[in-house]
């Protein structure tokens, strides 16, 4: 169960692997968080991952999970929930692609697509009705600043992690009410193996900020989080720059 | 049987988790209920006045037990009522206060119901002399999980298990309690002050015995030599030849008077109980409280239950809600109850109406609260930056004193420590093992800290 200040004791992570989930399992397993269920697909870093957080004094399982084969998410996660309450669901699975080579190969734009939003749609649904059947649990989604406004540098990235943002905000209204809490998390750049190599945005921000933005917002209970919080006020002002000038913008 | 689908709370509105709300109006009813419960199982709820999540219970049944509500007979003579376990205690004075007798023992709200006070050995301000609530509870009938109905007598395993056992054990329909004599219904209240903790503490030890009822509101945000500072207030049953010319009063000694202040709004910002309002309330309070006072005569509310007055108080917190943090220390652990207020103080907790008692001796329930020794408690909002951290700190120091927290306000312990506040755990999840297998009886805060 969560105690009053929203922090989970079972925590499942959907992309275990994911740098931002793993500091945000580091932090809340130095608070309240016991059992920790990394779901990925197999791999040495994955291994690697469920060891360290191990050695952190958490009880951690893995899972074989891919999120680009959504027939198999109900039969996967079914089998968690089965061993026990989830108190929080951390949907972190995503990839970014690579704009330049993605807009050649339109195979691989759809890989980006089908990994950040329809897997994610997939998952999505299938956590947010095992946690309406528990009557309680949280369930953050990492989504991007990206999908706010998708510029041209990277949309193809951007306008899947939009989708994915959009189903998360309609799934937290659909669950209000329920006991589930639906979480949007939208962090700017973040300075990690993903992104590195990348040149860059203003306002970046780092994965242990995430994390401590996602207690802060379990705390809160709150439905949307920007990191940092000051990039809520620069894209509610980008949001509404005609396109003309958008475009121009050497973000 | 009503059964609706919705976010329930406990009393600090912390934590909402959703589930079956049903509503027994007859034993039969209930029986059905728990019988019914679902593989999540069920949990009784009274009127929600624990602060945490003990009447909670996630994706399962919720029973509302305040439709049981008869009292079946009050014995005039020898002091006694028996009635159902949905009765609040506003309820029972309302009906006893005009004839003579109050109830053993309340808290600091009279919106509880008999149950729930059971369920979570309530104490009050007359702890040091009349121990807490199950003492006077001779008898009581309790539906258990295979949906019978037992009677059990004062004294048993599973009457211990019960004083105290947050409604896991089972869902009490009935008890039948032991009554105090009253010859008004007004209180004779001494009211003093002690300018620290130390001074408190000795003045605590010294004259508790002196009264019935016994309690000191401290001044958390006070620092340095006025850490501690304190309004000591002790009362007890006005004797009806105290009234004196007290006209209004001497023509009706035991009529029961409850004013009420309109309801707190239902949307009130987070913030409004920050640092300096509090301090400044709490500068107020204490300045002008008299330095020493006897005899003053007041009425039961406003002795017993000043927040009482203001229907949906809690909502003053805003939405996060709050926190109240209740612990215990033996006696001879004065030095951890002055390191826990000076860690309080200086860091600067906007906690007002903290209050704090001397206990006497320990009560049987197996996870009964008391404890001879000081017991503070406080109200924190929520969404105080760091306070899990610090609680968790307290709890610590708490433990290795041998000290325990309060489950009925617990909305945040960790588990791990429960064991060391509360050695006769064992013993009550064994019995719970035996008696319900199943796990039918199940809240939230049963598994928070897996009880």
């Amino acid at each position: 169960m969560k105690d009053a200040f929203g922090l989970p004791q079972s925590l499942l992570v959907l992309g275990g692997t994911s740098e931002i989930a793993l500091a945000t399992a580091r932090r809340l397993i130095a608070r309240r968080t016991r059992t920790v269920w990394l779901a990925g697909r197999s791999s040495p870093d994955l291994d690697a991952a469920a060891r360290h957080l191990r050695d952190l004094g958490a009880e951690v399982h893995t899972v074989a999970f891919d999120a680009l084969d959504p027939e198999t998410h109900e039969a996967v996660l079914g089998k968690v929930f089965a061993e026990g309450d989830i108190d929080m669901v951390l949907l972190a699975f995503g990839i970014l692609g690579d704009q330049a080579h993605d807009e050649r190969e339109p195979v691989s734009a759809v890989r980006v697509a089908q990994t950040n939003y329809t897997g994610a749609v997939s998952a999505g649904l299938v956590s947010a009705r095992a946690l309406q059947d528990q009557g309680h649990g949280s369930l953050v989604v990492l989504s991007s600043v990206a999908g706010e406004r998708v510029r041209r540098g990277n949309f193809i990235y951007g306008s899947s992690k939009a989708g994915l943002d959009a189903f998360a905000q309609g799934l937290g209204d659909a669950l209000h009410g329920t006991g589930v809490h639906v979480m949007v998390v939208r962090p700017g750049f973040v300075r990690s193996r993903m992104t590195a190599g990348l040149e860059e945005t203003p306002l970046a921000t780092t994965v242990q900020a995430v994390a401590a933005a996602v207690e802060q917002g379990l705390r809160r209970r709150s439905e949307t989080v920007w990191v940092p919080g000051r990039l809520r006020v620069v894209m509610s002002a980008l949001r509404h720059l005609p396109r003309g000038v958008f475009r121009r913008l050497p973000v | 049987m009503a059964a609706d689908t919705v976010p329930v709370t406990g009393w600090g509105r912390t934590a909402p988790t959703t589930a079956r709300l049903i509503r027994p109006r007859t034993y039969e009813e209930a029986a059905a209920a728990v019988r019914n419960c679902g593989v999540r199982g069920g949990i009784p709820r009274g009127l929600g006045r624990a602060y945490g999540d003990a009447a909670q219970n996630a994706g399962g049944s919720v029973l509302d037990m305040t439709g049981l509500d008869r009292i079946h007979t009050i014995d005039a003579g020898g002091g006694t009522v028996l009635c159902d376990a949905g009765v609040s205690l506003h309820r029972l004075m309302e009906v006893l206060l005009p004839l003579g007798w109050f109830v053993p023992v309340t808290p600091g709200t009279r919106f509880v119901t008999v149950g729930g006070a059971i369920g979570a050995d309530i104490h009050g301000k007359n702890h040091h002399v009349s121990g807490s609530f199950t003492r006077h509870v001779l008898s009581l009938e309790l539906l258990t999980a295979d949906g019978e109905i037992h009677t059990v007598g004062h004294g048993t395993p599973l009457f211990e298990a019960t004083a105290g056992g947050m409604g896991l054990t089972g869902v009490i329909l009935t008890a039948t309690i032991r009554l105090q004599p009253v010859e008004t219904s007004l209180m004779r209240v001494a009211t003093e002050r002690a300018t620290d903790l130390d001074d408190l503490m000795a003045r605590l030890t010294a004259t508790d015995h002196h009264h019935r009822y016994s309690v000191a509101w401290i001044d958390l945000l006070a620092r340095g030599a006025a850490t501690g500072r304190a309004v000591l207030t002790r009362g007890d049953h006005a004797p009806l030849e105290s009234l004196g010319r007290r006209a209004r009063a001497r023509r009706d000694p035991l009529a029961f008077r409850t004013p009420r202040l309109p309801a707190a709004p239902a949307f009130l910002p987070q913030g409004l109980l920050s640092r300096t309002t509090v301090g400044l309330f709490n500068e107020f309070w204490y300045r002008k409280a008299p330095r020493a006072r006897t005899g003053a005569l007041q009425t039961i509310p406003a002795f017993f239950h000043p927040l009482d007055g203001v229907p949906h108080w809690n909502r003053v917190y805003g939405r996060g809600g709050f926190v109240q943090y209740q612990f215990v220390v033996g006696q001879g652990q004065e030095d951890t109850l002055r390191r826990i207020v000076n860690r309080i103080s200086q860091r600067r907790c906007p906690s007002f109406l903290a209050v704090l008692k001397r206990f006497g001796d320990a009560d049987p329930g197996w996870l009964s609260f008391p404890l001879p020794g000081w017991t503070l408690a406080l109200d924190l909002p929520a969404s105080l930056p760091g306070l899990g951290g610090f609680l968790d700190e307290l709890d610590e120091e708490v433990a290795a004193a041998g000290g325990r927290v309060y489950l009925a306000k617990d909305s945040r312990l960790r588990p791990e420590l429960l064991t060391a506040m509360y050695p006769r755990l064992d013993d009550f999840r064994a019995l719970r093992a035996e008696l319900d297998p199943r796990g039918v009886f199940m809240s939230d805060l049963a598994r928070r800290l897996d009880l």
